[in-house]
């Protein structure tokens, strides 16, 4: 049965409501909305509200229309509150439209009232007498610092390993970055650690950083004013929903072309074709993990024709062959355009046969992002990528051969131009030197399982779920934790002092103490000791930026659950626990280091970090911005507003390598074939390719989503979407639970026909509570640590029939038609 | 394919009244001596509207309707077959809103895979399967009207599932 809200009447905001600008926590775009709350006991009337719109009548589309999931009933201040949010038309990244995910805030925040996300954490809790306790702050924030200062000085501060979200929006943001940051970058100099997505401290994009070139450096309306897009293994439509809608549409409309390259068909490929014609849309459905070859052919056709930006190359990148080495810590050389030919010069012949795409189309693509138009002006291109090759193969060198493209034809800080990564989370990261950590960072995920590690500080990151190799991972972590529970439990009616020696023995009998910080009880967190409730953006203040480096501040509307706390305050509160032990253990010089955390509230945090480095920019002034912001970096304030920058490198000067004379580098991205271990092999002895997709219903992981009913009645499993010809001759129908096995591990999903699907390829949806695609994925990285979770090959077999549940949801195309 | 076929000459007429006469819920809010006000439902009660006889539907041709209201256009199927929310002797016929529950745009039937599509932003619904978004932005399923079928093959709507787009009540 389809999801009935079974609502057909919601209260008005009344005229004097409060208003609180709110940036989306979800996806990267950051759109706007207002939040709009006023008390219980209080309404406005169609004719009388807060939207100056006479409601009695219909709106037309794109009308005001508080939607239900957009209401809800919060706390603030200790009183139970209306909530509307609703979309900012007057924000210029979204226009007031909404998508699917920024749309369900309001219901996806904790409400006794209504009863949503009841699974929000509420209080501490420790792991005692056989299950998890709730417990009061100050008691479980002195067992995590008892243990972990007891073992960071028995051994060293490497035997305590930090799983830690980089990003901004959700429960991220300058402060939380910060607080984490200072935490274990500053006081401590921890270098097993590792990012919520991945199984290192890394950056996703090493290679374009170290060509010089940040990897957001557009403004979005560069794809309004382009004469082409480039999309690699993005997905837009679904995963940066409005910057598809409000952004890149209106640069098809304006008449740009758009080239696509991915395996899969998407829905933005489709969406695409119906705003710009089929015949303005290149789809290249490459052979999976063949990009750089892909892109090393356009370069060279871009060469050969003369079509590269002679004046930009002489004056904005290195001229003189190779400036830098490959080595352990560069996958590749990096130098002049010349030195870079050597190595990527590929013929459009040769990468038709590594890609699996015609001759004619590559050279189509090169003419489509380079050549000249008629009257000898320069085309403009933008350039986006994502996951497909960010989690792709040879992730270094293929995001070099992208960047080359645009580097080659002078299409960076210029309108119409740019070279970015699309992005999944907004980003906010401000924390001290991670220099320590080295390059490349230690495999972490690699390392728990091979029992390195005592004390495991997790913060809202879910390996469960997100990360490779996931199958052996779960074992091992929950083996170790489990030997930590058994030593508590035998331990239970001792003192604090007992319990923490037979805690300690535990870990270093092999076992992991593990502390998980996080807004609900996640899976990973089945195997804490000690839980601390955390919050979300708009249960505090939290400043982030977009893919455009758009930075806001999303206010505080409503109380956190329970007693959970900022992620920065909570570290803070570690911090000081740290101090307090450390000094009662006679080691007073390593507490001093835990000096410096005596804040009371996020914006504390802010001061303390972003600011310090920022001095412009303060809540208030950021405040006045409103859901327009500013575009980072900020250089000044005048005339009571903050002044960003609209797009990086406008005078072509190039600094992200950190290289004195700002010159940008070309890439010797040399094509090597599958280059994480194992790939190879895999592939050749399976049937299917299991692509790891993303769909514009789940945000991220699911952790919100897995308690929304709207969201589960369309997919009760995680979809996999396969050939229906593939699914005739394993005898499935829609619907039917499949499990894909190889020989890392096994997972479960339903069966989705999809015409577009080509045989033998498969696409599962990533994260998925009801099923982990990361357990089929093997440990292969590449020499940076980077993950290939997109190239995974298993089998497939039927587990069972359709359930009702999945027999009742629909089974059609995701393709709209006209 | 737009839906064209027009039932009813004078129905608009006939909606318009009933719009009217259920408009009580939502004017009670505006009541000024609330001592005085008459007591309002709970519930939101909505109009019997008459949308078509059996008689005038063939399978898989839509049929243009409104309701509550005539600002709330809609659709009238037969499928065929029995479905989710289905009346009518064979369980198969059924009613949507064609507003999108995204932004409001008026989507169009495909009679091809019979599912309702939105121009605006390509979001579309399954009317085999209760409405449900197959893929799209709306963070509700399309609305389904309530139907009810009497002796003579009169089909009557008599409610709807969920908030249509555009409004802060159902009927308002
Ligand atoms: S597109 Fe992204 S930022 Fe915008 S509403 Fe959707 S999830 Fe939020």
């Amino acid at each position: 049965m389809a999801y009935k809200r079974q609502i057909d009447r919601l209260p008005i905001p009344p005229k004097d409501a409060k208003v609180h600008n709110v940036t989306c926590h979800y996806c990267i775009v950051g759109c706007g909305y207002k939040a709009y709350t006023w008390d219980r006991n209080k309404q406005g009337t169609p004719t009388d509200n807060a939207f100056g719109v006479d409601l009695s009548e219909q709106q037309g589309a794109l009308g005001k229309w508080v939607a239900p999931a957009m209401y809800n009933v919060v706390k603030q201040d200790g009183r139970d509150v209306h909530l509307a949010l609703v979309p900012d038309e007057d924000c210029v990244v979204n226009s007031g439209l909404v998508s699917i995910r920024g749309g369900r805030m309001a219901e996806n925040r904790p409400s006794r009232v209504t009863g949503t996300q009841q699974q929000r954490l509420t209080d501490p809790m420790i792991w005692r007498n056989g299950t998890w306790q709730p417990t009061s702050w100050d008691d479980a924030l002195d067992l995590v610092a008892r243990v972990t200062a007891r073992i960071v000085t028995q051994g060293s501060e490497d035997d305590l390993v930090v799983s830690m979200f980089d990003h901004g929006g959700s429960a991220g943001g300058y402060e939380n970055t910060w607080g984490t940051g200072k935490l274990y970058f500053q006081s401590m100099k921890v270098k097993n650690c590792r990012i919520h997505n991945r199984p290192a401290y890394n950056s996703e994009v090493h290679s374009t950083r170290d060509m010089g070139i940040g990897e957001l450096n557009y403004s979005y309306s560069d794809y309004e004013v382009t004469d082409t897009i480039v999309m690699v293994g993005g997905n837009s439509l679904e995963t940066q929903t409005n910057l598809f809608l409000n952004h890149m549409r209106k640069g098809l409309e304006n008449g740009a072309r758009m080239v696509i390259v991915d395996p899969r068909r998407t829905v933005t490929v489709n969406a695409a074709e119906e705003i710009a014609g089929k015949g303005n849309v290149l789809h290249l459905a490459i052979e999976p993990g063949s990009d750089m070859a892909l892109f090393n052919a356009i370069l060279t056709q871009i060469v050969d024709k003369g079509w590269t930006d002679g004046d930009f190359i002489d004056a904005s990148t290195y001229r003189d062959g190779e400036a830098v080495a490959m080595d352990s810590a560069h996958p590749a050389g990096l130098g002049s355009l010349e030195y870079a030919m050597k190595t990527c010069r590929t013929s459009a012949a040769e990468a038709a046969k590594i890609c699996g795409v015609s001759e004619a189309d590559i050279v189509k693509a090169a003419e489509w992002i380079a050549k000249p138009h008629e009257d000898g002006s320069r085309r403009k291109c933008v350039t986006c990528y994502e996951k497909g090759v960010i989690w792709g193969n040879d992730n270094y060198r293929t995001i070099g051969a992208i960047v080359n493209v645009s580097l080659a034809t002078g299409n960076i800080g210029r309108e119409g131009g740019g070279c970015c990564r699309l992005g999944g989370h907004q980003e906010g990261y401000y924390r001290p030197s991670d220099a320590h950590v080295g390059r490349p960072a230690t495999y972490v995920d690699q390392l728990l399982i091979s029992g390195g590690g005592k004390v495991h500080h997790i913060w809202a990151c879910d390996h469960y779920k997100t990360t490779l190799n996931a199958a052996e991972f779960k074992r091992e972590h929950r083996r170790r934790s489990n030997m930590v529970k058994d030593a508590m439990d035998a331990a239970a009616t001792g003192t604090r002092g007992q319990q923490v020696e037979a805690i300690v023995a535990a870990v270093n009998a092999g076992g992991l103490f593990v502390v998980d910080v996080d807004i609900i009880h996640s899976q990973i967190g089945q195997n804490a000791h000690v839980i601390l409730p955390a919050v979300e953006a708009n249960e505090m203040n939290l400043t982030s930026m977009n893919g455009e480096r758009r930075l806001r501040l999303s206010e505080k509307y409503m109380d956190p659950p329970g007693t959970a706390r900022p992620d920065c305050l909570i570290a803070a509160g570690i911090a000081r626990n740290m101090e307090r032990v450390l000094r009662e253990m006679g080691h007073h010089a390593y507490a001093d280091q835990f000096k410096g955390y005596d804040w009371k509230t996020e914006e504390d945090a802010f001061m303390d970090g972003y600011h310090q480095g920022n001095p412009d920019v303060t809540y208030e002034r950021l405040r006045a911005m409103g859901n327009n912001g500013v575009q980072e970096p900020v250089i000044g304030y005048e005339n009571g507003k903050l002044i960003g920058v609209e797009r990086l490198y406008a005078d072509g000067k190039f600094d992200r390598h950190g290289r004195d004379d700002k010159k940008a580098l070309f890439c010797a991205a040399g094509w090597r074939g599958w280059q994480a271990p194992g790939k190879a092999q895999e592939q050749a002895s399976h049937k299917f390719w299991i692509n790891n997709v993303r769909a514009n219903i789940f945000w991220q992981n699911q952790f919100l989503d897995q308690d929304n009913d709207f969201i589960q009645d369309r997919f009760p499993y995680p979809f996999i979407e396969m050939n229906p010809d593939d699914m005739a001759e394993l005898g499935l129908n829609p619907g039917d639970l499949i499990e894909i096995h190889n020989e890392n591990g096994a997972t479960q999903g339903m069966a989705y026909p999809t015409d577009t699907a080509r045989r033998g390829q498969v696409a599962m949806v990533f994260g998925s509570p009801a099923g982990s695609q990361g357990n089929v994925v093997n440990p292969g990285v590449n020499e940076l640590v980077l993950p290939d979770y997109k190239h995974t090959w298993g089998n497939i077999r039927k587990l069972a029939d359709a359930t009702p549940q999945a027999r009742a949801v629909s089974f059609k195309s995701k393709e709209y038609t006209s | 394919m737009r839906c064209k076929n027009l039932v009813d000459a004078g129905r608009r007429q006939f909606l318009r009244g009933g719009a009217l006469a259920a408009a009580g819920a939502a004017a009670a809010t505006v009541t000024a001596a609330p001592a005085q006000a008459a007591p309002t439902n709970a519930q939101v009660d909505y109009p019997s509207n008459r949308l078509a006889n059996i008689a005038d539907l063939a399978v898989n041709e839509p049929l243009d309707i409104e309701y509550p209201d005539a600002d709330s256009p809609g659709v009238l199927l037969k499928l065929g077959t029995a479905v989710e929310g289905g009346v009518g002797p064979d369980g198969d016929i059924v009613a949507f809103s064609v507003l999108c529950p995204h932004l409001g745009f008026s989507m169009s039937y495909n009679d091809g895979d019979r599912t309702l599509n939105c121009p605006g932003h390509f979001s579309r619904f399954d009317v085999e399967a209760g409405g449900q978004q197959v893929w799209g932005h709306a963070t509700s399923n399309v609305p389904q009207f309530v139907l009810r079928v009497d002796d003579k093959g009169d089909i009557y709507a008599e409610g709807a599932t969920d908030l249509i787009f555009g409004r802060p009540s159902n009927v308002l």
